[in-house]
């Protein structure tokens, strides 16, 4: 799959995607989006680079195991469930949400550092199984 | 903070998996953290279990969506009960488990998916919303598939082979029944199905839904015509693994049979009938298949398929006392499994091998260590005042006032064999003569253990015979806590009121 | 459209279960996946199919005014999709190993569990 096409378009691609990710996260809370779909989006994103450039051209840009995004996302989806619970005396995962909404963001609630959480485990589950199959091809 | 605490486990664990996740190779502090930690689930567990026990049936909904729309968790008596003693004997394997899991399948993560295991089976003790206990379910089998091929043999992978699809099939149907109990109510709430239910006109979608939900849980609880996968595979996996899968695994279909059939579906007389058949077959099939098997561990895990036909005899007979012995039955069936399985791999790390032809002499060599190993053995076959003999004598006085005489036969058929199955295992691996047997090279033997490891190793059984003793002595306590468990389920007005106080 | 979705979920089922009972593990595979797109089918199906708009609530409005469609089911299939994609992709990875194990397709031929160790 090394063409010089392929591997010239996933560069620019790359970013896109990623871009087009979290923008895709960002809209999740009420129109279609939201984390899982980001997230899945992003790990295309990775997997076509590694079709172009080869697995190694890969690992080496993402710098770390994507393994590591499954605890991280789980700690963050978690402890913006566990808020409620530990500061409030709230149900688990109720949403907190700032009165005020900010610029370009919009409204921010536990809901989006969930949605990021999910983001991130989608990612790291699916790299990491990506990547386990394909080492062992 | 009070109303939170059903959840407490329950978050704990996910807390636990999430902290070893991040240490994924350091092996040593995963130990402590794992075994730290269940000590201190094991505190938030009993901490639940009084808060309940005190105060009666307790519910969160979470992220405040009120039942009948959020998923509500309900920590009732029988879901108290069961996830403290899941916390008890996930205490005893991470004990266990970090002194004879050897580190190259330690370093797989193994603990992680350990107490996601854990995570899984809390979850679906306390949560009161059908879907979510599919959910639970899933989490439940997915981290014991990784659990059951860690480390990659060649019975290992078949034994998962046949464990995965039967479970996913399982799984399949389960969620088939999902959707027909939504397409007839409109509603995913345990307490509001048991609502909508009973006044629906479509009787013969109902017990279709019903068989359906009998035949998912009817696998993963291994009962009669449906167990196969569990003696292909239950031997092949570490021993502390097969530990936590014998003690829980199958106890959590047992659990959802006994919610979903004193909740949702009542009154049916062929529900009633058809599982106490399956339950005389499971007791006979479960019995013989024990009776000719040579690995120590097969007859364990034949032994576990016969035992699940107590609880589904004390559910098929359907009065308050029988699901009152089904109950005291599970409770000690939990503690003593687990043991049981701990056992096996004491067994195998001192001597190397699990074959009973070539087992033997391990009374003369460890006398205590053999004393000690004798209660679990006399608690399972239910030697009074042992803890398995109160159960029995609960479900045989129920089947007494019920006129199930054939019932009554297949309980006392099955704890016959029970009873010459152990005492083969019993003659064979301790009485007999030693056999000569070549040093394994590269086997970790329970004589090179350090002393920390040999303390890791034996203290669990301790315990967990310790507990098993007093579900024996203290059967009193225990008596009362099955009989209002019993009470509960059986007047579910109490736990519909709690899940939606407004109806 | 009902009628269509049923007896599709019908042959779904069929041919899963069919694909199961044959000796490849491939096939095995394959048959779990056609059946759990079945039961998700049969979720979609069984939640009453309405053409009608998304269940948000306009936020000059209280309540709704128009047809809308129910989102239980399609979040039930959601996460039966995200679940039977954890396990596929086990699964596969599992059938891998097997055959690498054990060097062979064939089921039948798998039974060193049954052997006594």
């Amino acid at each position: 799959m090394k063409t010089i096409i392929l591997r010239t378009a996933s560069n620019y691609l790359l970013p896109i995607l990623l871009l087009f990710s979290i923008f895709i996260l960002l809209r999740g809370h009420y129109l279609p989006g939201g984390g899982f779909v980001g997230g899945l989006i992003a790990s295309i994103a990775f997997v076509l680079h590694a079709f172009a450039n080869g697995l190694k051209d890969t690992k080496k840009l993402l710098k770390f195991h994507p393994g590591y995004l499954m605890p991280a996302g789980l700690a963050l989806s978690f402890l913006s469930g566990l808020l409620p619970v530990v500061g409030f005396d709230e149900p688990f995962m109720t949403g907190l949400w700032l009165h005020h909404p900010l610029p370009v963001i919009g409204s921010i609630g536990t809901a989006l550092f969930f949605d990021i959480g999910v983001y991130l485990v989608v990612q790291g589950v699916t790299l990491t199984i990506i990547f386990t199959i394909s080492e062992s091809a | 903070m009070m109303q939170q605490v059903v959840t407490y486990p329950l978050l704990f664990q996910l807390l636990l998996s999430i902290i070893l996740m991040f240490v994924w190779r350091r092996i040593d502090l995963q130990r402590i953290i794992s075994i730290c930690g269940s000590l201190v689930g094991v505190a938030l567990s009993g901490w639940l279990f009084f808060h309940v026990w005190t105060n009666g049936t307790q519910t969160v909904q979470a992220a405040s969506w009120d039942a009948p729309f959020g998923i509500t968790f309900v920590a009732d008596t029988l879901a108290a009960t069961l996830v403290l003693l899941t916390s008890i004997s996930g205490l005893a394997v991470s004990s266990y488990s970090s002194a004879s899991v050897i580190p190259a399948r330690l370093r797989f993560g193994y603990f992680p998916i350990f107490h996601f295991l854990l995570l899984g089976l809390i979850g679906a003790f306390l949560t009161g919303d059908i879907f979510n206990l599919y959910v639970w379910f899933e989490i439940i089998i997915i981290s014991s598939f990784v659990l059951i091929t860690l480390g990659g043999e060649k019975p290992q992978i078949e034994g998962a082979v046949k464990y995965f699809t039967l479970n996913i099939l399982a799984s399949i149907i389960f969620l088939t029944a999902i959707a027909v109990m939504y397409g007839l109510t409109g509603s995913l709430n345990m307490a509001d199905l048991a609502v909508i239910v009973p006044k629906l006109e479509n009787r013969g979608l109902v017990e279709v839904a019903a068989i359906l939900f009998l035949i998912g849980f009817g696998i993963k609880s291994a009962v009669f015509p449906l167990y196969f996968w569990l003696p292909a595979s239950y031997h092949t996996p570490p021993s502390a693994v097969s530990a936590i899968f014998g003690g829980l695994l199958t106890k959590v279909g047992v659990y959802a049979l006994i919610r979903i059939f004193t909740l949702i579906f009542l009154d049916d007389i062929l529900l009633d009938d058809i599982l106490l058949i399956i339950a005389v077959l499971t007791l006979f099939s479960g019995a013989i298949g024990a009776l000719v098997q040579k690995n120590v561990r097969k007859v364990f895990s034949y032994l576990i398929i016969c035992h699940i036909g107590f609880m589904i005899a004390g559910l098929g007979m359907f009065t308050e006392a029988a699901i009152a012995g089904a109950i005291f039955y599970l409770i000690h069936d939990i503690i003593v499994k687990t043991n049981l399985f701990m056992i096996s791999g004491v067994i195998y790390r001192i001597k190397g091998t699990i074959n009973i032809k070539s087992l033997g002499g391990l009374y003369e060599k460890y006398p205590k260590l053999s004393l000690l190993i004798a209660i679990p053995f006399f608690s399972l076959i239910g030697i009074p005042p042992l803890s398995g003999f109160w159960p029995k004598i609960s479900l045989i006085l129920a089947g007494l006032d019920t006129n199930n005489y054939i019932v009554i036969g297949g309980i006392i058929f099955a704890s016959l064999l029970t009873l010459i199955v152990i005492a083969r295992v019993w003659s064979e691996v301790f009485w007999k003569n030693p056999v000569k047997l070549p040093k394994r090279e590269h086997f970790l033997y329970f004589e090179d253990m350090t002393n920390l490891r040999k303390v890791q190793f034996i203290a669990p059984v301790v315990f967990l015979t310790l507990v098993s003793l007093y579900i024996g002595f203290g059967a009193e306590h225990i008596q009362q806590i099955s009989s209002r468990i019993a009470g509960e389920l059986l007047n579910h007005g109490e736990y519909i009121k709690a899940v939606m106080p407004k109806s | 459209m009902e009628l269509l979705l049923a007896i599709m979920t019908g042959v779904l089922y069929a041919a899963g279960l069919y694909m199961i009972l044959r000796r490849s593990l491939v096939k095995l595979i394959i048959g779990l996946i056609i059946i759990s797109n079945g039961a998700n089918l049969l979720i979609f199906l069984l939640g009453r199919i309405t053409k009608g708009h998304p269940p948000i609530i306009p936020e000059d409005a209280k309540m709704f005014s128009e047809i809308y469609a129910d989102p239980v089911p399609q979040a039930l299939i959601l996460t039966a999709i995200v679940i039977s994609f954890g396990l596929q992709s086990f699964a596969i990875i599992l059938v891998k190993r097997a055959y690498k194990v054990v060097n062979t397709d064939d089921i039948d031929k798998m039974n060193a569990t049954d052997e006594e160790v």
